[in-house]
C-alpha cells in the first residue's frame, strides 16, 4: 500500500466529508430545535442552488450579490415552510411528520424542476479546477474552499449559539414547556431553527451544485447527510462536524479496498452500513443525548 | 339517509364482533365487489388494465405495510425492497419450472424471510430511528439488486416475467389479468378485515399502542413485531410478484427503488393509518391523481393555445403527488379513511342526529 495514496485519500475524504456536515448541519439546526427529522432538506438544497442560478445566470446579477440574496429569500422560504405546514402538525405521531417532509421534499423538487427544468447546469463559480499540490499529495480546490464554508459555518453557529437568540433556541431544544413558561416564544424559534437551515441548505447547494453541476442529484445528498447527522447524534453541530469527516474518511478509503473486491459502487453501501451500525449499536451517535427509546 | 340509524348499539356479543357492524356498510362492500366482478364487462378495457388494475394490486400491497405501520405502528420505509424479493424469487421459481401457484407462494416467503431482517431492527429502536435504519437497509437491497447480475441481469438490465399461469390455464386477456388482480386484492382484504376480530390483531394493536403496557398483559411484543413484518412482507412478495406478472411484465430494479417505498408510504399514510377503506382511497388519489392532473394540463395548454415546456409538463405530476401527501396531511392527519369516517357517521344518523347528543 503507497502511505501517500492512502494519506490523498483520507484528505480528500474528509473534505468531502466536511461538505456532508454542511449538509447535515441544517438537519441538525432543525431537529435541535423542534425535534423534526427535516428529510425534505435535500429539496432545500436543490431549491438554494436553482435560487442563486435563477438570480446570477438568468436575472443577471454577480455572484456575490445573487448568493446573500437567495439566502434571504430562503430564509423566508424556511419560515413559511414552518408557519404554514410544520405548525399545524406540532405534536402529532412522528410518522405523518415524517410523511410531511417527505411530502415537501417530493413537492419542492417537483415544482423546482417544473420551473427550471432537469438539464444540468453548472453553477460557475470561478474557482479553479486546477488540482492544488501539497507535496506529493494533490487536492481538489473547491472541496477545500467547501471545507473552509462548512467550518465557517460552524464556527459561526458556535458564536451565534452564544448570543442572546442562539441562547433562546437552546432553552427550546432543551425543553420547549418550561422555556414557554418562561415567556420565549417556541414557535418563532423553530421558524428561525427552519429559516436558517434554508440558508445554510443555499451553502450547501453552491458548493455541491458547483461540484456535480446543480440538478436533481442535489436531493440524494439526503441518505449522507442523514447518515453524518445520526452518526454525529443528530442534536450536536459538532458531531456533525466530526461525523462528516469520520465518513468521508470511511467512504473514501473504503470503497478504494472494497470496489476492486464488488465491482465498483460500494460507496453508498458504505454509507448504508454507518447508518444501520450506528442506530443498532449506539442509537444517540457520538455526541447526541441519551433520550432516544430503546425497545 | 342512506343508512336510517340512530347509531351503532348491539345487543350482544355476537353482533359486536361482526366484520360490518351496520348492514349499510355490508351492502355497500357487497356492491363494490359484484361491480369489480363486473368490471371487465363495463370499464373499457385501457381503463380496466392501466388504471383498475394497478390500483388493486398497489391497494393490496399497501394494505400489506398497513398492517405493519398501521396496526403494529412500525415505521417501515424500505417497503418496495420487500416487494422486488418476492418479484425476484417468484419470476425465477417460475423459470426453473415451479408451477406459478406454488412460485408466488415462494416469494411470498421468501419475502417473508427478508422482511423478517428489517423486523430486528426493529426490535431494537422505534419510531424515527427505525424509520432511517429502514430506509438504510432500502438502499442496501438496492445496491445488492444492481449489482448481482445472477438476480436482476445487472444494473440496467430487466428480467422478462414468464406467461402466467394458474390452475393450468395461461393467462394472457386483459379480463384475465383483471380477475387475477382483483381476486388477490379481495384475499388480502378479507384478511386485514378479519384481522382486527383475532387474538393477532389485537395484539399489534396492544404492541402499537405501548409495548410494555402490552408486554404486561401478557402479550410477547418481540413475538408479535416479527410475526408482523413477516406477514405484511408476505402480502408484499406476493403484490410484487403479482405486479410484474400482471402489470409490468418486466422486472428491474428501478421499480422497486426508494421512491416506490416512500409511494407505497405515502399511499398508506394519506389513505390512513389503520384504515382499511382509507388504503384504496389513498392508493387511488396518489397513483391516478398526478396522471389526471397531468392530462388536465396538456389539454387546458393546448385548447388555450399556451406552450408549455414540455420538461415542465413532465415534472408537474411529481410537484402535485408531493402537495397532494403535505394538503390531505394538513387538512387531516388521519388521512381519507378518517374524513370518510367522519361523513359517514354524520350520514348515519343524519335526520335523527339530536337524539346522539
Amino acid at each position: 500500500m503507497d502511505w501517500v495514496f492512502l494519506a490523498e485519500l483520507a484528505i480528500n475524504g474528509a473534505l468531502t466529508g466536511l461538505l456532508y456536515s454542511l449538509f447535515a448541519i441544517g438537519l441538525v439546526l432543525i431537529y435541535k430545535a423542534s425535534s423534526v427529522p427535516n428529510l425534505a432538506q435535500g429539496g432545500l438544497t436543490m431549491v438554494g442552488a436553482y435560487v442563486v442560478l435563477a438570480l446570477s445566470h438568468d436575472a443577471g446579477l454577480p455572484l456575490w450579490l445573487a448568493i446573500p440574496l437567495a439566502a434571504v429569500i430562503m430564509f423566508g422560504l424556511g419560515f413559511g415552510i414552518e408557519r404554514v405546514a410544520l405548525r399545524r402538525l406540532a405534536g402529532r405521531p412522528v410518522i405523518m411528520i415524517l410523511m410531511l417532509t417527505l411530502g415537501l421534499d417530493i413537492f419542492l423538487r417537483g415544482t423546482t424542476l417544473a420551473i427550471w427544468g432537469g438539464t444540468s447546469r453548472s453553477m460557475e463559480l470561478g474557482v479553479s479546477y486546477e488540482p492544488l499540490f501539497l507535496g506529493d499529495l494533490f487536492i481538489s480546490r473547491i472541496h477545500l474552499v467547501g471545507a473552509g464554508v462548512a467550518i465557517a459555518l460552524f464556527v459561526g453557529f458556535m458564536v451565534f449559539f452564544r448570543s442572546r437568540t442562539g441562547i433562546k433556541l437552546r432553552a427550546i431544544a432543551d425543553d420547549y414547556m418550561a422555556s414557554w413558561s418562561v415567556g420565549i416564544s417556541v414557535e418563532r424559534g423553530v421558524g428561525l431553527s427552519w429559516a436558517l437551515a434554508s440558508v445554510v441548505a443555499v451553502a450547501a447547494g453552491v458548493i455541491w451544485g458547483e461540484i456535480q453541476g446543480v440538478d436533481q442529484a442535489l436531493s440524494l445528498l439526503l441518505l449522507k447527510g442523514l447518515t453524518v447527522a445520526v452518526l454525529g447524534g443528530l442534536d450536536s453541530i459538532l458531531g456533525a462536524v466530526i461525523a462528516g469527516i469520520i465518513l468521508g474518511i470511511l467512504e473514501n478509503v473504503g470503497a478504494d479496498f472494497l470496489d476492486p473486491l464488488v465491482g465498483g459502487g460500494s460507496r453508498e453501501l458504505i454509507v448504508a452500513a454507518v447508518l444501520i451500525l450506528t442506530v443498532m449499536i449506539r442509537p444517540h451517535g457520538l455526541f447526541g443525548r441519551h433520550e432516544i427509546e430503546r425497545v | 339517509m342512506f343508512f336510517r340509524l340512530s347509531g351503532v348499539h348491539h345487543a350482544n356479543y355476537v353482533s359486536d364482533s361482526r366484520v360490518f357492524k351496520i348492514p349499510a356498510d355490508r351492502n355497500l362492500a357487497m356492491f363494490v365487489f359484484l361491480f369489480g366482478l363486473a368490471a371487465p364487462f363495463i370499464v373499457p378495457s385501457l381503463y380496466l388494465n392501466s388504471y383498475m388494475l394497478p390500483w388493486l394490486i398497489w391497494t393490496a400491497a399497501a394494505l400489506g405495510l398497513n398492517l405493519v405501520t398501521g396496526w403494529a405502528g412500525q415505521l417501515h420505509l424500505g417497503y418496495a425492497a420487500v416487494m422486488a424479493v418476492g418479484a425476484y424469487s417468484a419470476i425465477h421459481a417460475v423459470r426453473f419450472g415451479i408451477p406459478w401457484e406454488f412460485a408466488l407462494i415462494i416469494g411470498g416467503l421468501s419475502s417473508s424471510v427478508i422482511g423478517s431482517l428489517f423486523a430486528f431492527a426493529a426490535l431494537r429502536v422505534k419510531g424515527l430511528y427505525l424509520a432511517l435504519t429502514t430506509l438504510a437497509m432500502q438502499f442496501v437491497m438496492d445496491w445488492v439488486l444492481t449489482h448481482s447480475p445472477a438476480i436482476t441481469g445487472g444494473s440496467h438490465a430487466s428480467l422478462q416475467s414468464p406467461t402466467l399461469a394458474l390452475l393450468g390455464q395461461e393467462i394472457t386477456s386483459d379480463a384475465g389479468y383483471y380477475y387475477v388482480a382483483f381476486g388477490w386484492c379481495v384475499l388480502v382484504t378479507i384478511f386485514m378485515l378479519n384481522l382486527k376480530r383475532t387474538g393477532l390483531g389485537r395484539a399489534l394493536v396492544a404492541v402499537r399502542e405501548k409495548d410494555f403496557a402490552a408486554a404486561i398483559l401478557g402479550v410477547n411484543s418481540f413475538y408479535y413485531k416479527i410475526l408482523a413484518f413477516a406477514t405484511s412482507s408476505f402480502i408484499a412478495g406476493v403484490s410484487g410478484a403479482l405486479l410484474v406478472a400482471t402489470f409490468f411484465f418486466l422486472a428491474a430494479p428501478e421499480q422497486f427503488s426508494v421512491t416506490v417505498s416512500i409511494q407505497v408510504l405515502a399511499m398508506v399514510i394519506v389513505g390512513g393509518l389503520g384504515s382499511i377503506i382509507g388504503s384504496y382511497f389513498g392508493v387511488a388519489l396518489i397513483l391516478l391523481v398526478p396522471g389526471v392532473v397531468n392530462g388536465l394540463f396538456s389539454t387546458a395548454s393546448q385548447s388555450l393555445g399556451m406552450q408549455i415546456n414540455v420538461e415542465t409538463l413532465a415534472h408537474i405530476p411529481n410537484a402535485v403527488y408531493g402537495a397532494l401527501i403535505v394538503v390531505i396531511l394538513l387538512i387531516e392527519p388521519l388521512g381519507l379513511g378518517k374524513l370518510y369516517g367522519n361523513i359517514r357517521d354524520y350520514l348515519m344518523v343524519w335526520p335523527f342526529d339530536q337524539l346522539r347528543k
